[in-house]
C-alpha cells in the first residue's frame, strides 16, 4: 500500500530571493530518486505539501507548470515555522515533497475558450504555472485570447519580473501589470489595484474563464467587478488557502461544509463557493 | 453464521486461549476508571462498566502515534527523510467492545479507508483486528444508538457478539473473521433451547430499556447554508468552555494534527488528536482564523457530526448515539438537544 | 433549595423587568440527573428557567472575561472571589456587573454519587433536608449531603459570598474548623523521590483536553502558552513530559490567584487531583505573603505586585 503520508525526497536546486522584502523565495527542488519525478504528475493550480524534518509540513501550490519537466517551482512566502525553516535553507540540502495534492483549474472545461488570470502579491504562484502551461507551444492552441492582470504593492514586490517582462513582449498573451503605487520614473506599467485596472481593461467575458488568485481584500472587490462584466459565478475559479495538516481529506480541520479544501479543492468556482457556509 | 455458548466459569480459559494467538485488548479497570488495554491475563477484564469513558478508538487512532522517524545528522545520506517505521500488525481482537463503539469504526472507514487515499496505519489495524462486541442488556441513560442507527445488539461492524445471558455467554459469530476466531477458542457447545431464548429476551428487554431518543429524519433535508446560519446556535455555544472533552471521548470524532518532535538528531513525525474545539485547529499562518469564535468552533463539531457528513457520505449521521459527550461535558452540552434543535429547524 | 430558587426567579425578574442589566448569568436545570448548564437569559419570559441545587457548582465566572455588556451574576463564595480577582486583573468591571450573592451549603460531586451507586444508574434526584434521593431501574437510595460533598466544598472557608449587591438568601455560617491542607501535608512529608512518583501517578491518566484550563475563571490567557506555536513551549502528543509541564506551569500560574473552587476537578473526566499542585501552592502564598485570592478589592494577588519588603530569600 502506497503510503500518502511519505514524502518524496528531494534536494534544493536553486533559491531566489523574488521580492525586494526578501520574504518571497522560489525554491527550485529536484526529486532524489528518478521513479518519484515519475510518480509525481501534476495539473497547474494544485498543490503540494513541504516537509522539512523536524519542522513539519505545509500545504504549497505549484508554480512549475506540468511542462516543466525534472524539477519542481515552489515560491513560499516567510510566514510561521515551517515556512521560516525553509527559508533559511540552501541549495543542496534535502526536504521532502508530498503530492501533487488537491484539484486543479478546469483545464478540461476552459479547453477553446478565452482564459483572464487575475492575481494579486504573493497568490500568482499557481497562477504562473498556469499561464507557463498555457503558453507552451503543444498548448497555446488549445485556448483563445489569454489575458493577466497581475498586481503587487510596489514593482519590487512582484513575482517572477524577467518571466513577467517577456510575456510583455509577446503577442499571444495580454498583460496587464500593475503596482499599487511606484516611486520608480521609469515603470512602464500600470499603477493602481488590481480591482480598479481589471474595470479599467474590461476584459470580455464572452466564452472566458476568470481565474482569481489574491489577498481577501482583492478578491473582494475585484468579484463584483467581473460580475459587471457578465462573468457568470460558475466561470469564476478560485483557489482557496486553508490550515492542513494531512492534505489528503483526512485530519479534518480545512472543510468548509461538507468540501475539505484539500482534497474536494483548492479550486473552486464562486458557484460552488455560494453554496457552501461562508466560513473561510 | 455459528452460535455457541460459554459457561461465564469458562470465560478466563476462552481469554486464556485467545491470547496464545492474539494480542487481547479488553475494559480494564483501574480505580473509578474503566479504559480499553492490552490483557495479559485472563482475569484482568472488567466487563461491569458499559460504556467507558473514552471509547476504544485509540486502539485504531490512537491519542498519539509516530508516523516516521528521521536523522537530522549532519553528512548522514538520510538526513532530514522520512522514514516507515515497523509496527507490530499482528492478529489483535478487541474483546467486549460495545456494538456502538464498532459501528463507530465503520463511519472512520469512510474518512481513512478512500478512494484514492488509504491512512495505512487505520487500514492495517481494522484488517488484522477482530471485534468481538458484547450487547447491551442494560443500555446507559444517556444512550441513544436506536435513534442512529444502531442498537444495543447490533451485528453491524462486529466479528462476533456476545449476549450476556446471566451464568454464561452466549456467542454469535458474525463474520468469516468471527468464525476463525470462534474456533480458535476451541469452544464447542451449542447453546441450549433455553440460553437461545434468554438471548432474544435480553435482546427485547434492552430495547425496552432504551430511555432516550432523538428524531434525525429532517437533518438530511435541510439546507446546510440555513443550518450553519440558524439562530440557536448562539444559545448552543453559551455554556460551552472550549475544552476538548466531548472530541476526546467521542468514538467518531477522528480530526488529528500532525506533529514534529525532534531530540538531539533524531526526531519523529507524529499524529496526535485533534479538537475543533481549540482556536488552534484553523488557525493561519497569517493570523487569519475561519473559526476564531466559540460559536464557529461548536457550530462546527455539531454541523460536521450532524449534517456535513449525512451530506458527503449519505451513511446518516456521524454519532453512534454512545452519550459519553453528554456524560462527559462539564456544562451539560447535550447533543441530543442539539440534534432536536437542528431536526426541527424550520427557516 | 426551594426558597432560593423562589428568590432568584424574584430578583432575576426585577432586575430584567427593570433593566438594570442587560443579561443575567445563571443555571438551568442539567438535562440528565445531578448536572446543570450555565445561562444567559435577557428577557424576563425567560426567567422561568433559571434553577438552584447542589449541583449548580459550575464557577460562573468563569463566563465574564471580556463581556462587553452589564451582567448580573449569581455568585456563591468561590465564584464572588473568582470576580473580585477578575475586576483587579482588568478581565471585567465592578459596574458591569450585578452580583447576586449565594451563600452556599457546598456542591454536591456528582462523581461520588456515582461511585456509590456503583453502576446503577439515577434517573431522579432529588434533595431534602440534607439528604440527596436518588431513584432509578429498580432502587432508591438516599445519601447525606454533608458526605457527598465536592472535595473543595468540603474544605471551604469561604462559603459566604465576599462581594455582591443583593443576597439571595441569610448569609450561611462559615466552616472553621476544617483542615485544608490535610493532604499537603501529606505530600510535603514525602520524600523528592516518592512526591514525584506521586505526581507521575496522578498525572498519568491526563488526556490533554485542557478540560481543567478551560473551566478555570483564572485561565483566560487570550493563548495558553500551550498553544503557542513561535516558539512552541511544549509538545502536543501525550508524552508524559509534556503533559506535566502543562500541569505544573498552570498551577504556578495559578499561584495566589487560585480560589480553589474546584471547577477543574469537576470538569476533569479522568479524575486527576489537579487540586493538589494548585493547594500546595495557595499554602504557600498563604505563608509567604498572610494572602489568600480573592478576599478584597483592595489587595491584588502578591505575585501581580511587587513590594519592597517581600520575601525573597528564594529568589537569591
Amino acid at each position: 500500500m502506497e503510503n500518502p503520508y511519505l514524502p518524496y525526497p528531494v534536494r534544493i536546486d536553486s533559491v531566489i530571493t523574488e521580492t525586494e522584502d526578501r520574504n518571497l523565495k522560489t525554491f527550485k527542488l529536484v526529486f532524489l530518486n528518478s521513479e518519484d519525478s515519475e510518480k509525481f504528475v501534476h495539473r497547474a493550480g494544485q498543490f503540494a505539501e513541504l516537509s522539512i524534518a523536524g519542522k513539519g509540513e505545509i500545504p504549497i501550490g505549484i508554480a512549475s507548470s506540468p511542462t516543466e519537466q525534472g524539477h519542481l517551482l515552489f515560491t513560499v512566502n516567510k510566514v510561521g515555522l515551517v515556512t521560516s525553516a525553509l527559508h533559511q535553507m540552501a541549495v543542496g540540502e534535502v526536504m521532502g515533497v508530498r503530492g501533487p495534492l488537491g484539484n486543479w483549474y478546469p483545464w478540461e472545461e476552459m479547453d477553446g475558450k478565452n482564459v483572464v488570470i487575475i492575481g494579486g502579491g504573493f497568490a500568482f504562484t499557481t497562477l504562473r504555472a498556469s499561464i507557463v502551461y498555457m503558453l507552451h507551444p503543444e498548448n497555446r492552441s488549445r485556448f483563445g485570447d489569454v489575458t493577466v492582470i497581475y498586481g503587487a504593492r510596489t514593482p519590487g514586490m512582484l513575482l517572477y519580473k524577467d518571466e513577467l517582462a517577456a510575456w510583455d513582449e509577446r503577442d499571444d498573451i495580454r498583460m496587464h501589470i500593475t503596482v499599487d503605487a511606484s516611486d520608480d520614473p521609469d515603470w512602464k506599467y500600470n499603477v493602481g489595484f488590481v480591482p480598479t485596472i481589471t474595470q479599467e481593461k474590461a476584459p470580455s467575458a464572452e466564452d472566458a474563464y476568470a481565474i482569481v488568485c489574491g489577498p481577501p481584500i482583492m478578491i473582494k472587490f475585484t468579484l463584483p467587478i467581473l460580475s459587471e462584466l457578465g462573468f457568470p459565478p460558475e466561470r469564476i475559479i478560485m483557489s482557496l488557502e486553508m490550515r492542513m495538516k494531512c492534505g489528503i481529506g483526512m485530519c479534518g480541520r480545512c472543510n468548509i461544509g461538507t468540501e475539505y479544501v484539500c482534497n474536494d479543492g483548492p479550486v473552486f468556482s464562486l458557484d460552488q463557493l455560494g453554496q457552501l457556509p461562508n466560513e473561510y | 453464521m455459528t452460535d455457541k455458548m460459554v459457561k461465564k466459569a469458562d470465560l478466563n480459559e476462552l481469554l486464556n486461549r485467545l491470547l496464545e494467538d492474539y494480542r487481547v485488548f479488553a475494559p480494564v479497570r483501574r480505580g473509578d476508571i474503566t479504559t480499553f488495554q492490552q490483557i495479559s491475563a485472563a482475569d484482568e477484564p472488567d466487563f461491569s462498566c458499559t460504556n467507558t469513558i473514552l471509547s476504544p478508538k485509540s486502539l485504531m487512532l490512537p491519542q498519539s502515534e509516530c508516523l516516521f522517524d528521521f536523522t537530522l545528522e549532519k553528512g548522514s545520506d538520510m538526513a532530514g527523510i522520512m522514514r516507515e517505521i515497523d509496527k507490530d500488525y499482528s492478529p489483535r481482537v478487541i474483546f467486549g467492545i460495545r456494538p456502538c463503539d464498532a459501528q463507530s469504526f465503520q463511519l472512520l472507514d469512510l474518512n481513512f479507508d478512500t478512494s484514492p487515499y488509504r491512512d495505512p496505519w487505520w487500514v492495517r489495524r481494522r484488517h488484522h483486528t477482530t471485534l468481538v462486541g458484547l450487547g447491551c442488556n442494560v443500555p446507559c441513560s444517556t444512550c441513544f444508538c436506536t435513534s442512529v442507527g444502531g442498537s444495543p445488539f447490533a451485528e453491524d461492524g462486529l466479528d462476533l457478539l456476545l449476549t450476556d445471558v446471566g451464568d454464561e455467554f452466549a456467542l454469535q459469530a458474525i463474520t468469516e473473521k468471527g468464525e476463525q476466531l470462534l474456533t480458535k477458542t476451541g469452544i464447542d457447545t451449542e447453546p441450549s433451547a433455553a440460553t437461545a431464548k434468554a438471548v432474544l429476551a435480553c435482546k427485547e428487554s434492552a430495547l425496552g430499556l432504551m430511555r432516550s431518543s432523538v428524531p434525525t429524519n429532517n437533518l438530511e433535508k435541510h439546507d446546510a447554508t440555513a443550518l450553519f446560519n440558524a439562530d440557536f446556535w448562539d444559545k448552543v455555544q453559551f455554556a460551552c468552555i472550549n475544552c476538548g472533552i466531548c472530541t476526546y471521548v467521542c468514538p467518531t470524532c477522528w480530526c488529528f494534527d500532525i506533529q514534529d518532535e525532534v531530540r538531539k538528531n533524531n526526531g519523529v513525525r507524529l499524529r496526535n488528536w485533534d479538537s475543533c474545539m481549540s482556536p488552534l485547529f484553523t488557525l493561519h499562518g497569517s493570523g487569519h482564523n475561519p473559526r476564531n469564535e466559540k460559536l464557529q468552533r461548536v457550530r462546527q463539531r455539531f454541523m460536521h457530526k450532524l449534517k456535513y457528513f449525512v451530506d458527503k457520505y449519505e451513511r446518516g449521521v456521524a454519532c453512534v448515539g454512545c452519550g459519553r459527550c453528554v456524560e462527559q461535558c462539564p456544562v451539560n452540552i447535550d447533543i441530543r438537544e442539539v440534534v432536536r434543535l437542528m431536526n426541527q429547524f424550520k427557516v | 433549595m426551594q426558597s432560593y430558587r423562589t428568590k432568584i426567579f424574584e430578583i432575576a425578574l426585577q432586575l430584567l423587568v427593570e433593566r438594570q442589566v442587560d443579561a443575567v448569568l445563571g443555571f438551568r436545570r442539567g438535562t440528565i440527573p445531578m448536572m446543570s448548564q450555565p445561562i444567559l437569559i435577557s428577557s424576563p419570559d425567560e426567567v422561568d428557567q433559571l434553577h438552584w441545587d447542589s449541583f449548580c457548582s459550575s464557577n460562573l465566572a468563569n463566563y465574564l472575561p471580556r463581556r462587553k455588556d452589564r451582567v448580573a451574576v449569581f455568585a456563591k463564595g468561590c465564584d464572588s472571589r473568582n470576580i473580585i480577582l477578575q475586576i483587579l486583573e482588568n478581565q471585567i468591571k465592578r459596574e458591569q456587573l450585578y452580583i447576586i450573592g449565594v451563600p452556599c451549603q457546598g456542591m454536591v460531586d456528582r462523581r461520588k454519587v456515582l461511585a456509590a451507586l456503583d453502576g446503577r444508574e439515577p434517573a431522579d434526584v432529588s434533595e431534602r433536608n440534607g439528604m440527596i434521593r436518588v431513584s432509578g431501574w429498580n432502587f432508591k437510595e438516599n445519601f447525606s449531603r454533608d458526605e457527598y460533598l465536592q472535595e473543595n466544598c468540603a474544605i471551604c472557608t469561604h462559603r459566604n459570598p465576599v462581594i455582591y449587591d443583593e443576597l439571595a438568601a441569610e448569609p450561611t455560617n462559615e466552616q472553621r474548623e476544617v483542615d485544608r491542607y490535610g493532604d499537603i501535608h501529606a505530600l510535603e512529608a514525602m520524600n523528592d523521590d516518592d512526591r514525584w512518583q506521586h505526581f507521575e501517578e496522578i498525572l498519568t491518566p491526563c488526556i490533554r483536553c485542557y478540560a481543567c484550563r478551560n473551566a478555570c475563571p483564572m485561565c483566560y490567557c487570550p493563548t495558553c502558552f500551550v498553544d503557542e506555536s513561535t516558539p512552541q513551549w511544549l509538545g502536543k502528543s501525550i508524552d508524559p513530559i509534556d503533559t506535566r509541564t502543562f500541569h505544573f506551569l498552570r498551577a504556578f500560574h495559578l499561584a495566589g490567584r487560585c480560589t480553589d473552587c474546584g471547577n477543574c476537578e469537576r470538569a476533569c473526566p479522568m479524575g486527576i487531583k489537579v487540586r493538589q499542585l494548585t493547594k500546595k501552592l495557595e499554602k504557600d502564598i498563604k505563608q509567604l505573603y498572610a494572602y489568600e485570592a480573592g478576599l478584597s478589592l483592595d489587595e491584588p494577588p502578591p505575585l501581580d505586585t511587587y513590594r519592597p519588603d517581600d520575601p525573597q530569600e528564594f529568589i537569591r
